[in-house]
């Protein structure tokens, strides 16, 4: 069967072991890059939804002062490419952390890839994470709200037991798309020097000269990725819609 | 309306802001700025020309792709649908390294195309660059037309037609002013990504105002200012966009129920 199908298309099977994963074929690195590639979406995606929270919070319930300074953070992360921030938070973060050690007395340390990756694409996802929570909480309506306070819930409680479960279904689609963008954005750490999927690639690919063959297998990689997370979003959407009549976003 | 703008914290705000830029402007270096203004120009230019070619390109793809998969037969619909899930699942560094070195790699091995007229262009990065760009943009306006078209009432769409307007007449006279009006607040948002994704022809060796950038922070070893600059200058690009689709937006969506 193998054979028949190499003598058809003969470039397959010098492809197939270009893609093997033992040392002569490269996949074994393609793999690596896409589970750092997974784990940076997954860090990211987790800090930007805490900074989204607290962000959206601050939007809706701060004063005038945390609310224009949020609205300064949504906008400037949002208009300025992901590639300059990347590499001002990179620079800047380490400058900043390495000064303030040095005021401690402590010696400089290097922050690892990861741990930068991590933090930069978290604090761009949660300038959109914000947007997208805000929008969702502010469609609770408001009897809701004003019902629980009746019930004697405090702020906390009123929360988790009703803003929370009420605005989840609204903001799923939102943030299935923020996961999506998380984890195309972690091509951009490629640029500095990151081994996440993209670079992986173009390393094998450029001392293999087999640019189609490793690029289409990223591409693979990378939709195999979006897809899978693209059902389970919609799996949690609609368990989490059931039995809520007006959330349909 | 104005008054209401110039709360005693925004001055504070604003006072602080501009005290940061003057401590900046007098500590930071920019003796940089003259002698690579003349490149900068140059680069920015080339951004812009990029980013309107790549949305004209884009968007004139993106309507037949949202046509075909909003009313397309299925032989239409469903490749139509392929395409925006490829661009919209893979990463855009990925398709811009797999069209230059791809296809890069490709074009030489073949003599005609290599004493074709093209070849000179195929020698250089942007068509590549431009090309991945457009793709990019058709496939993710694609995808947003496809839900305009579908949000204008069929019941219109009947109406012009029992009218005795053609199918064309009511294409361009009904349902594509209504989509484009629906999509055009989504539009501006994904033109300024538009703009964010341009500094990655970078990469393939074409000098828009980020190679410019770079190449500064290269030669002098000045790590923040070109950064800022470009940052603000990105800033202003985004907002002029934005500023421009709130116009479009005021003269096209009158009298939209």
């Amino acid at each position: 069967m193998l054979d028949w199908l190499y003598s058809v298309w003969p470039g397959l099977e010098s492809s197939v072991t270009l893609l093997s994963l033992e040392p002569p074929g490269w996949g074994g690195n393609l793999l690596r890059g896409a589970a750092n590639s997974l784990i940076i979406a997954l860090g990211a995606f987790a800090v930007g939804c805490f900074i989204g929270t607290l962000g959206a919070l601050g939007k809706l319930g701060g004063g005038p002062v945390t609310r224009d300074l949020l609205a300064v953070y949504t906008t400037v992360v949002r208009a300025v490419p992901e590639l300059i921030l990347i590499l001002l938070l990179y620079y800047a973060g380490t400058d900043l952390l390495n000064q303030f050690l040095q005021l401690l007395g402590q010696r400089p340390i290097e922050i690892s890839g990861l741990a930068a990756g991590i933090g930069v694409l978290g604090i761009v996802q949660g300038a959109y994470a914000t947007e997208v929570l805000r929008g969702a909480i502010q469609s609770v309506p408001r009897g809701q709200l004003e019902a629980a306070r009746a019930y004697g819930m405090g702020p906390v409680q009123t929360f988790r037991r009703v803003t929370f479960p009420a605005m989840l279904p609204l903001a799923l689609p939102g943030l299935s798309n923020l996961w999506l963008i998380a984890t195309k954005d972690t091509a951009l750490l490629a640029i500095v020097g990151f081994s996440e999927l993209t670079l992986e690639t173009r390393q094998a690919a450029g001392s293999t000269r087999a640019y189609f063959t490793f690029f289409l297998a990223a591409g693979a990689l990378y939709l195999l990725m979006t897809l899978l997370s693209g059902r389970l979003f919609g799996w949690l959407e609609t368990r989490f819609r059931r039995g809520q009549a007006g959330a349909r976003a | 309306m104005r008054r209401d703008r110039l709360q005693p914290h925004r001055v504070g705000l604003i006072a602080v802001a501009l005290g940061v830029m003057v401590w900046a402007g007098l500590t930071m270096r920019w003796d940089w700025i003259p002698r690579y203004a003349e490149l900068g120009a140059q680069g920015l230019w080339r951004t812009l020309w990029l980013l309107a070619l790549s949305l004209l390109i884009g968007f004139s793809m993106a309507l037949p792709l949202g046509l075909a998969q909003a009313a397309g037969p299925f032989w239409l619909a469903a490749p139509a649908r392929w395409f925006c899930t490829l661009i919209r699942g893979t990463p855009l560094l990925l398709q811009i390294w797999l069209i230059y070195y791809g296809l890069g790699s490709l074009f030489p091995q073949y003599p005609w195309i290599r004493q074709s007229e093209l070849w000179p262009y195929l020698r250089q990065a942007w068509p590549y660059a431009l090309l991945a760009l457009s793709l990019s943009y058709a496939g993710y306006e694609g995808e947003v037309m496809r839900g305009a078209f579908k949000s204008v009432p069929h019941g219109q769409l009947e109406a012009a037609r029992a009218y005795g307007l053609s199918r064309f007449a009511v294409f361009r006279r009904i349902w594509l002013p209504q989509a484009l009006a629906r999509a055009l607040p989504t539009l501006g948002g994904e033109t300024v990504l538009q703009l964010k994704a341009t500094p990655l022809v970078a990469t393939i060796t074409v000098i828009d105002i980020y190679a410019v950038a770079s190449r500064v922070r290269q030669d002098t070893f000045v790590i923040y200012e070109p950064l800022l600059l470009l940052a603000l200058i990105y800033l202003i690009i985004a907002g002029l966009i934005a500023l421009g689709f709130r116009w479009l937006e005021r003269r096209f969506t009158r009298g939209l129920a």
